[in-house]
């Protein structure tokens, strides 16, 4: 089976595959630490799914099912941080507009023709190793792009994640941040879909954080270790996937949860209460 | 657990900058002048003219709903004026003024949110600034010495929600003191702790604004907790208002002005106690929160 994986790590698609699943995993790993600390499951979800509208739109004008997909989240994640500023009023807003979204997705695979189906089969769990040089390009930028982003507003992003009073207060441009994130979290959305699909999203860029922040209270710690499950569920599942006939997906949801549990374990025990707990 | 008495806690934190960092003590801390701020299309209060000196102590009364909020947020530049002029140490109040701390009302943080104390206070320190960053060794000094001085070393390293009501507004207190301010702006931290917590975050505010001649802001619902260090106090309902020293303004005359009904002030053994008629004037005393101080919540 080794010297099996040994053979399969030589070809091209098998490369492609670990470098875009390594690449979408940093990306989700660290994004998924806010969205969790910010509560925006629902959010995610709404990004995927209009995401998908998207692509099936794109695939209908016969262009890139990724640029679509990209499209779709990015206009989404618009609308959100236009619409739902308040906190109060953001869920309303999210499925207000996933409701639409969802309804022009299904407009438009209505319209497409019937060998489309393998392309919305590929979307809605993921497909990683049919990424091409092209598609791998495209992640390569949005990857890049969005690493920079959240490079950039890490610590502003911070503050208000944890703090908002106090951080507008202090000057922090709180609702500009806001909008700042819903698009780099679209991208990530975007990113993350072609490792696990529309419906597995949650996997990667909930299940990472929610990880993390059992483990340790450091902020610091905390976005390394998001980091570092959703690249061990990823690179795993992509490793796994290569050397049976289960899907990528498969993998990488079970082996993220397996991960969720053994912190909820882990942070159970006595000797991590001691340490979380005040001294 | 440990829980030093706060004598302890104000031997510290004396940064050597701050003595020639404060500007000429001619300057007003704040100046409003004929002051009107409106929210949501509605006057919060209107033509406020009042001059706040370095060192003074100024509590911010008046029912919930009042405008006392919006006071902070004019001074911390996110509220414009509808009308009149506003001046915060001799400058138009600007977004972020590093001169200015913001201690918030207690709301808790969430019990697992990936945060320590010490963070807290760092964030105090560089959190508007872009970029990853890390601290400085000498700001990482600076935490360390905002932290000793409200006494919260010991749980600096715990996780924030995981702290006690009390224990959390003390890092609120290092976080806001930590840029060395000159204005502090408190908006009712003590809300929703006990009354030991209430009397050791006075006392800390006090010692802060004693030691650093530093002006405190302090809206609040209930004067007494603050009666022995303001010096000033303005209260406002439905964008009326009274500015002036505790006797003056916390008299039955003057309050019942302000609230154009029949009220009561009484002074009962060092504190006091504001008792009305009824709801015929749009508040009602039997509500809590209503009035500074009220008959029964703090016997």
């Amino acid at each position: 089976m080794i010297a099996q994986l040994i053979h399969l790590l030589g070809y091209d698609f098998v490369q492609n595959a670990l470098v875009a699943g390594i690449l979408v995993a940093v990306v989700a790993g660290l994004v998924s630490r806010f969205v969790v600390a910010r509560n925006m499951s629902f959010a995610v979800h709404a990004l995927a799914e209009v995401g998908f509208t998207g692509s099936a739109g794109f695939i209908l004008i016969g262009l890139s099912p990724v640029l679509g997909l990209l499209s779709g989240s990015m206009l989404t994640a618009l609308l959100i941080g236009t619409l739902g500023l308040r906190i109060r009023e953001r869920d309303a807003v999210v499925g207000v507009i996933m409701g639409f979204g969802l309804g022009l997705g299904v407009l438009f695979i209505t319209l497409n023709s019937r060998y489309a189906s393998e392309a919305f089969a590929i979307l809605l769990s993921g497909a990683i190793t049919t990424v091409s040089r092209d598609d791998l390009v495209l992640l390569g930028i949005v990857g890049a792009v969005t690493l920079v982003g959240l490079g950039a507003m890490y610590r502003p992003l911070t503050f208000a994640t944890v703090d908002p009073v106090v951080a507008e207060a202090r000057g922090v441009p709180v609702r500009l941040i806001s909008v700042l994130f819903l698009l780099m979290l679209a991208a990530a959305v975007a990113e993350a879909v072609q490792v696990v699909g529309v419906l597995l999203i949650l996997t990667l860029l909930i299940t990472p954080g929610a990880t993390a922040e059992r483990l340790t209270a450091h902020p610091g710690l905390a976005t390394v270790a998001s980091v570092g499950v959703a690249l061990f569920a990823t690179v795993g599942g992509i490793l796994l996937a290569l050397v049976t006939t289960v899907p990528v997906s498969v993998y990488v949801t079970t082996i993220a949860f397996v991960c969720y549990l053994s912190a909820r374990l882990f942070s159970s025990l006595p000797i991590a209460s001691i340490r979380r707990n005040r001294t | 657990m440990s829980k030093p008495k706060s004598t302890s806690a104000r031997t510290s934190a004396s940064d050597p900058r701050t003595a020639s960092a404060r500007p000429d003590d001619t300057t007003p801390a704040m100046c409003f002048d004929r002051a009107t701020l409106a929210y949501g299309g509605r006057v919060v209060w209107s033509e406020l003219s009042m001059t706040v000196q370095p060192g003074e102590f100024l509590a911010v009364l008046g029912p919930n709903g009042s405008g006392k909020t919006s006071l902070l947020r004019a001074l911390l530049g996110l509220a414009p004026l509808a009308a009149g002029q506003l001046d915060v140490l001799g400058r138009p109040p600007r977004r972020g003024n590093p001169a200015i701390g913001y201690v918030p009302q207690h709301a808790g943080f969430d019990r697992d949110v990936p945060l320590r104390g010490r963070d807290l206070v760092g964030l105090g320190i560089d959190g508007h600034r872009w970029g990853f960053g890390r601290l400085s060794r000498a700001d990482r000094a600076r935490v360390e010495a905002a932290l000793e001085s409200v006494a919260a070393r010991v749980y600096a390293d715990a996780p924030i929600g995981r702290l006690s009501g009390g224990e959390q507004q003390r890092l609120r207190i290092a976080q806001a003191l930590v840029g060395d301010p000159q204005i502090l702006l408190c908006d009712e931290p003590l809300a929703s702790l006990d009354m030991r917590y209430q009397q050791e975050i006075t006392e800390l505010i006090g010692d802060w604004a004693r030691d650093k001649r530093g002006t405190v802001v302090f809206v609040t619902h209930d004067v007494n907790p603050v009666l022995g260090l303001a010096n000033r106090v303005v209260f406002v309902v439905d964008g009326r208002w009274a500015a002036g020293s505790t006797d003056e303004v916390l008299t039955s005359e003057s309050m019942s002005r302000l609230y154009d009904a029949p009220v009561e002030v009484l002074r009962v053994r060092g504190r006091i106690v504001v008792v009305g008629e009824g709801s015929g004037a749009g508040f009602d005393l039997d509500e809590p929160h209503h009035l500074p101080g009220h008959v029964g919540a703090h016997a």
